[in-house]
């Protein structure tokens, strides 16, 4: 019996992911009681003094719970794992669109130009190693809003792979494509759309990708630092409650919804990829 | 004053050296002319400026000298006037094989409807055998396809001159010989002048009306006009029968293996031009001497 690689692939999958879990569940387990606890040790909150990481079982079933019922909205410190994600994805997606807005069109002038790309490359270079949370105390006093700082943030660090990689794909337009829009008499701004843009596309989104990934691994550290909400808000406030169960369920939700992030991009690159 | 529909005058393409040498000199004093509805070939080994020529034919390229008048207008920048067929078909990938068409035609006459574009584009997809592939992808069809709708592009467009840079040099010996033959049917069909580069002698002599042969580079010249006296409609097959045909294949293979390197340089070059323009030759006018000395040569030699 042979079977598709992706199904002997999926078996190794699930089986490495049984394992990790029984590990898991195996070296977290509470010590077994063998006798009733008295009663001083009721009051003082049970028998174990050991603290432990949560059990996969535990986050399981608070993953269920919580799922269950994302929206709710408890309080500032009570709302449910869909409001968090929610406000994050919105910081990110206005980030990264507002950046896009900037990068792509300057990344377009740094591309066709020499001159400017000789002229704007030392500004690139100095800015773009710059941790993105190194700009939020500038950007808190400068804004003077939690809010539109974190997104400050997310725009910043989004721009920079946006910006290089679009030039990068509209300086390396073969120069036969260019030249076919010479020939068929193509002003300048149906150069840049009906032949500049769809060439240097894929490089493009390429850039796109790597930027709403930076995004939102940066959303997390931002929204711990400026609080109020989001996902990185949930996770640091869960461990100021010593409440680790809703932690590594954060951190779950953290990776499936950059991956899904992360695939809706690479869907959006496959509609715009083509073959030479 | 010139009575050609284009006229060459004195061009030349130099590079500055680098550092403070004398610049170099690719070609110079080109001088020619190609009539309205003729199709012009142009032979010469690698390096003696014939792309060169051609793009600057086509507005793409800067001579360093001289000029290139079509029409009575001299040509500066490149035209929709000027149609031109890449060596690398240069379509454009992300488009399918209709919408590279409609691409150009769209360009050529911007006021016509949608439904005048499309077909106007599948007609010249008609004229060129790719009926049923409008909708493929050009990395989904052979090269000898590509070719055609690169071939297709530029005569949809129907421009007073066809630039073609040695459009099958990519291609295969069969796929050439079938796209020639649509060539020439289409070329029958438009009257459509053209200006070709080639590296192969029997395809300029099945297609051209006269063949232009330059001396090689550095300093190369545009020495002789060779008139192909074959009458039309030629055939591949039939082509090399006509008792013609060898006396114009061994004089243009005798030009490029041995008179082209002689006359290189720029004192021979110049000496072999009549006044400034290139010496006319009819091979099958010109007394057998030369010629028939070397096939009698090659003939002992067998």
């Amino acid at each position: 019996m042979i079977h598709s690689l992706k199904f002997r692939a999926a078996i190794v999958s699930v089986v490495l992911l049984a394992l990790f879990l029984g590990i898991w569940e195996g070296l977290n387990a509470p010590p077994g009681d063998t006798e009733p606890l008295t009663e001083y040790e009721k009051l003082m909150g049970g028998a174990s003094q050991e603290a432990r990481v949560p059990q996969p079982s535990a986050v399981f079933s608070l993953a269920l719970e919580e799922l269950g019922n994302p929206f709710y909205d408890a309080g500032p410190n009570d709302k449910g794992i869909g409001i968090q994600l929610g406000y994050s994805l919105y910081r990110v997606l206005t980030g990264f669109f507002m950046a896009a807005l900037v990068a792509l069109p300057v990344g377009f002038l740094v591309g066709m130009s020499p001159l400017m790309q000789k002229a704007l490359n030392p500004f690139i270079q100095v800015l773009k190693p710059i941790s993105p949370l190194a700009w939020m105390p500038l950007a808190l006093f400068i804004i003077k809003d939690s809010e539109a700082s974190a997104i400050f943030v997310i725009f910043i660090c989004s721009i920079w792979p946006m910006l290089i990689n679009t030039a990068f794909g509209v300086s390396n337009v073969r120069q036969d494509w260019v030249n076919v829009a010479r020939t068929h008499e193509l002003g300048h701004l149906k150069t840049a759309f009906q032949v500049i843009l769809p060439a240097a596309a894929p490089t493009i989104l390429t850039g796109m990708r790597i930027s709403i990934g930076i995004a939102w691994l940066v959303i997390v550290a931002a929204e711990m630092l400026v609080g109020g909400t989001g996902i990185g808000y949930y996770v640091w406030n869960e461990w100021n409650n010593l409440d680790l169960t809703s932690v590594i369920f954060s951190i779950l939700m953290i990776g499936i919804v950059g991956m899904l992030l992360d695939a809706a991009l690479a869907s959006v690159n496959r509609l715009v990829e083509y073959q030479e | 004053m010139s009575s050609h529909f284009v006229e060459v005058q004195g061009l030349a393409k130099r590079y500055p050296a680098p550092g403070r040498g004398e610049p170099l000199t690719v070609f110079e004093d080109a001088n020619f002319g190609i009539d309205k509805g003729e199709f012009v070939c142009i032979i010469g080994h690698s390096g003696c400026g014939k792309s060169t020529i051609l793009n600057i034919l086509a507005g793409l390229d800067e001579a360093s000298d001289g000029v290139v008048v079509m029409n009575g207008r001299e040509v500066a920048g490149p035209s929709l006037e000027r149609g031109v067929v890449f060596q690398n078909y240069s379509l454009l990938p992300w488009r399918s094989t209709l919408r590279n068409i409609t691409f150009a035609v769209q360009a050529r006459w911007p006021r016509w409807s949608r439904e005048e574009v499309n077909a106007h584009s599948l007609r010249f997809l008609e004229l060129v055998g790719l009926k049923g592939v409008e909708q493929r992808k050009p990395s989904q069809l052979s090269g000898g396809m590509r070719q055609r709708v690169s071939i297709a592009r530029a005569f949809a467009t129907q421009p007073q001159l066809l630039l073609m840079d040695e459009p099958f040099g990519a291609l295969d010996a069969l796929t050439r010989g079938m796209i020639q033959e649509e060539l020439i049917r289409i070329w029958e069909e438009t009257h459509q002048t053209v200006f070709m580069i080639t590296h192969d002698v029997d395809e300029a002599i099945l297609l051209a009306d006269r063949i232009l042969l330059m001396t090689n580079g550095p300093q190369a010249r545009v020495a002789e006009s060779v008139q192909v006296a074959i009458p039309r409609p030629r055939q591949r097959t039939d082509i090399i029968h006509h008792p013609d045909y060898y006396r114009i294949r061994n004089h243009l293979v005798d030009f490029l293996v041995n008179r082209s390197k002689e006359l290189s340089g720029s004192a021979a070059g110049a000496e072999a031009q009549v006044g400034r323009y290139p010496r006319i030759v009819d091979p099958t006018r010109e007394p057998e001497s030369a010629v028939a000395d070397q096939e009698t040569c090659r003939q002992a030699a067998m």
